[in-house]
């Protein structure tokens, strides 16, 4: 018996730890093209980009169980192609696997402005990129620019001003993380960084880098062209622009491909086939919605439930119920804690029943008709997972108020 | 068993909270608090998905 897992990142290496804990004692064939396990991601923006962790400490949970796992951990090795009708899967290393399951959680890349890459230009997905982006910064360049003012573009920022670094950060939108939440909140998020002395540039599109030429002919990144003529002088850019799911090496595999590898509610994409982390697109029952969901909680939860039902599969088992999640995720800011569950549209109205934005210390409700879609909260964690767990029997929108009395 | 929280790790993220509401509790003041520490065996289960689910790994199981 052989089960085949594409990624070694949070959510492939949840799937072992649970094909294990589940008693599957058959072969586990782990591929992923990097060359060690990659990191726990969360600490790249805050902790080890801040100089406060050694790399080694971003290490998840399930990367320390490697070694009791008995995996056949092949690092450095992609898988290239995929034929799912016949569940073999052929390796960067030359080699055809006839696997009996397969789990897809090969994860995301970090986008790229299109064009040439100057020295001094960074996005930040791998310990590598924050190591490389950490390395310049100790050389306290005189001015930063982030593009994008998502969660990795803001958590940056801070961390940069945390160094004691100028910090620009450019937004196309005209309010930060427009397309998920309401413009309040947005705005909240612009004054929480402005606060913090950071110069927010919002609804102003690049155009392009600025590049100067070093003694012996290499390019550095001089600063960042607006679509408005200015230019924001920068001696290092940090590309936070969202990331693409990895999936492109499953073109002509048989398995429907659109955002992401298309499953269904038990997060299978074909008979024997799994997906799970970033690149697992699946309707979630609670939400009536088909989501894909690039979140550290999720990678946790996927990557365990489509291990059990992988299994159950395998063992001709009773399925598991459909995936049903209220997503979460937390991102950390200056001495703030940000978090929210649910999936909120920028269209729907915020109610604060707690605290104030005046403050930076709150809770705020999504509402949409009598659905609670999400919760967000800022140094407010006990609020929004008590909202959480009543979202997770129904996402009734009195039922969530009345967490508040 | 004895539940052990690293409360220098420890951010409140709550998510012990959502798995075992009686043995974790995060209260008004933002902090962790354990309703017991040895809690009994019949919540084995759930004392291991909170450890595994805990964005910090500030939660270790003895014994």
């Amino acid at each position: 018996m052989t089960v085949v897992i594409a990624g070694a990142s949070l959510a492939g290496l949840t799937a072992a730890d649970t094909l294990r804990n589940e008693g599957y004692e058959g072969s586990i064939i782990v591929v992923d093209p990097s060359t060690e396990i990659p990191a726990d991601r969360p600490p790249l923006s805050k902790q080890v980009l801040a100089g406060e962790w050694p790399p080694e400490k971003a290490q998840h949970r399930a990367a320390a169980r490697v070694p009791d796992l008995d995996l056949d951990l092949r690092l450095g090795v992609a898988a290239t192609a995929l034929d799912a009708a016949s569940r073999s899967i052929s390796l960067s290393d030359g080699s055809l696997i006839s696997a009996d399951g397969i789990v897809l959680a090969m994860g995301a890349t970090a986008r790229r402005l299109p064009g040439d890459q100057p020295a001094g230009v960074h996005v930040l997905r791998t310990l590598d990129d924050c190591l490389s982006l950490r390395a310049e910064l100790e050389k306290m360049p005189a001015r930063v620019a982030v593009i994008g003012a998502g969660f990795i573009g803001a958590e940056v920022a801070a961390t940069c001003r945390g160094r004691g670094l100028e910090v620009t950060m450019i937004e196309a939108a005209p309010v930060p993380l427009g397309r998920v939440l309401p413009g309040d909140l947005g705005a909240f998020i612009t004054d929480l960084h402005r606060s913090h002395g950071v110069e927010v540039i919002l609804g102003v599109g690049v155009e392009g880098l600025e590049i100067t030429s070093e003694v012996g002919g290499s390019e550095h990144v001089s600063g960042v062209r607006l679509s408005d003529g200015r230019v924001v002088e920068a001696d290092v850019v940090v590309v936070g622009i969202g990331v693409v799911p990895n999936t492109a090496w499953l073109e002509g595999s048989g398995l429907r491909l659109e955002n992401g590898v298309s499953c269904d509610a038990t997060c299978s994409a074909a008979p024997g086939i799994v997906a799970a982390g970033d690149v697992a697109s699946w309707p979630n029952p609670l939400y009536g919605e088909v989501m894909r969901v690039e979140q550290w909680e999720n990678a946790v939860e996927q990557g365990e439930y489509a291990a059990r039902r992988l299994l159950a599969e395998i063992r001709h088992e009773e399925l598991p119920a459909p995936f049903a999640t209220i997503p979460w995720f937390w991102s950390d800011q200056y001495d703030r804690k940000i978090q929210m569950a649910g999936r909120p549209s920028a269209s729907d109205e915020v109610i604060i029943p707690e605290g104030s934005l005046e403050e930076h210390r709150f809770v705020a409700l999504f509402r949409r008709g009598d659905l609670c879609t999400a919760v967000l909260g800022v140094n407010r964690p006990r609020h929004v997972m008590q909202v959480r767990m009543k979202l997770t029997e129904s996402l009734d929108w009195q039922t969530a108020l009345s967490v508040f009395g | 068993m004895k539940i052990v929280v690293n409360y220098d790790l420890c951010e409140s993220n709550a998510i012990c909270m959502a798995v075992a509401p009686e043995v974790f509790e995060v209260r008004d003041d933002d902090f962790l608090y354990l309703l017991t520490d040895e809690p009994g065996e019949e919540l084995r289960d759930k004392m291991e998905e909170s450890a595994r689910r805990c964005p910090k790994q500030a939660i270790t199981i003895e014994g």
